[in-house]
């Protein structure tokens, strides 16, 4: 068994990769299937100037937000930034820079970074901000607008299972940019929940082939956050 | 009686039809699932990565990794399926979602929808709009009629803009609109709710054809 991609913790798989402005990108949606424990070791490391790709900034000291309170970031490209009172102040106060895209195009500008496309069209945006200064092109008699493919330096992702080859699988909606990123990093860290031996996952099933995954950490405790916790009520069974 | 949050809700699931894939955005939209009607068979899409919403989960049986697009809690059915955010973008970019149901701060006659910025005040960002409103065939809007005293059903969208052209019913506390090549077409009213009403809430100019 091969075990050359596995590293004892976050810190340890980060330590000779980590500088003042990188570009990051960090998997998850909301504070659903971030690498929490890698981007402590990003915040433990305390490199500054930093681009963070990701579809939001964490919440206020939750996730990538730990990162926003220490300033360690110097520009975050994403789609949706409404939970992060801290990171809110920071971007009124101009002292971080924002690139805001809309989340499918976001999405598709990681897609496409990582297969080897520079860019692509998509209806998304035309006639709004978004395509302001960006090339348009008429197909088919509708107009579309060229975005640009996404790489970084480095991308974090946290999946379910791994092993030790490196094959991913995500656990439902922890899934989300996580696969993506993994194949738009110069070099992809996962953490995962569960390592197995070679074999131990369905290869049908591996969402995200090990070529993408140049390192992995084993989790040896998952904090998980829930932001919007919505329940039915038991009492409503009596009810009915 | 204007409609209320609900009635608005109820009032536009009667825009669904069976077999429909569908994505309801945050607020009243997401109350629609609530009325999907018996028999009637409808799939939500979640575009953080579902195809097959279920309902909120039981009191303790919450799961941080199922969540919905406004980061709540949900649960799985029998039918569901993951998927990537870019698979996800991909199904609504690509035609694949038939109805799409979203709130806003202003619609034009022309149906241009702006639901993300004001200017002054914090961005918060796009999130999936734009790309559901350029990419699914029928869009709903579901929102108040006025905010603070001013219309939202406007000649121009003086906010900045989700999409042009792109609304294609616009369901209020009020009444209903059907949007398309001529503008505006009053074609429901909510219980109480007269024409005049409508107008003296509405700037922009509408037919009426009430069905």
């Amino acid at each position: 068994m091969s075990v050359r991609k596995i590293h004892s913790s976050a810190r340890a798989a980060l330590a000779d990769v980590l500088r003042d402005d990188m570009t990051i990108m960090s998997g998850g949606f909301g504070l659903c299937g971030i690498p929490a424990a890698l981007i402590d070791a990003v915040l433990e490391s305390g490199v500054r100037g930093l681009t963070i790709i990701s579809n939001n900034p964490g919440t206020e000291g939750m996730g990538l937000g730990k990162l926003f309170k220490t300033r360690q970031v110097r520009k975050l490209v994403c789609s949706y930034a409404g939970e992060n009172a801290e990171f809110a102040r920071q971007y009124m106060a101009g002292e971080v820079e924002v690139e805001f895209n809309p989340q499918g195009t976001l999405a598709e500008r990681i897609r496409a970074g990582g297969a080897g496309i520079p860019a692509f069209y998509t209806r998304t945006g035309v006639g709004t901000v978004i395509a302001e200064g960006k090339p348009l092109a008429e197909f088919d008699g509708k107009l579309y607008v060229q975005e640009r493919g996404l790489k970084a330096d480095l991308a974090i992702v946290h999946a379910w299972k791994a092993d030790t080859e490196g094959n991913l699988v995500y656990r439902m909606t922890a899934r989300n940019f996580n696969p993506m990123m993994a194949s738009a990093g110069a070099l992809t860290v996962a953490e995962v929940e569960e390592l197995v031996e070679p074999g131990g996952i369905d290869p049908d099933h591996i969402v995200t082939p090990g070529i993408f995954v140049d390192r992995l950490v084993l989790l040896d405790n998952v904090d998980k956050q829930i932001e919007q916790r919505t329940v039915r009520r038991r009492a409503a069974v009596v009810e009915e | 009686m204007p409609w209320t949050r609900d009635q608005m809700a109820a009032r536009a699931a009667r825009e669904l039809r069976d077999g429909y894939y569908v994505n309801l955005g945050i607020g009243i939209p997401t109350l629609v699932a609530n009325h999907v009607p018996p028999g009637m068979s409808i799939q939500l899409q979640s575009e953080n990565g579902m195809l097959g919403m279920g309902p909120f989960p039981w009191e303790g049986e919450e799961d941080a990794d199922l969540i919905n697009a406004g980061k709540q809690t949900i649960t799985t059915l029998p039918t569901t399926s993951f998927f990537d955010s870019a698979a996800s973008f991909g199904m609504i970019r690509g035609g694949h979602i038939q109805l799409s149901m979203l709130g806003a701060l202003q619609v034009s006659e022309k149906g241009d929808l702006a639901n993300w910025a004001v200017p002054g005040k914090m961005i918060k960002g796009i999130g999936g709009a734009m790309d559901l409103v350029a990419g699914v065939g029928r869009v709903v809007v579901i929102m108040e009629h006025t905010a603070k005293g001013e219309t939202k059903v406007v000649r121009e969208c003086s906010l900045p803009l989700t999409g042009t052209g792109v609304v294609n019913m616009i369901v209020t506390d009020l009444c209903v609109f059907e949007v398309g090549p001529d503008g505006l077409t009053l074609v429901d009213l909510a219980p109480d709710t007269t024409l005049d009403d409508v107008r003296a809430n509405t700037e922009a100019d509408f037919l009426v054809a009430l069905q």
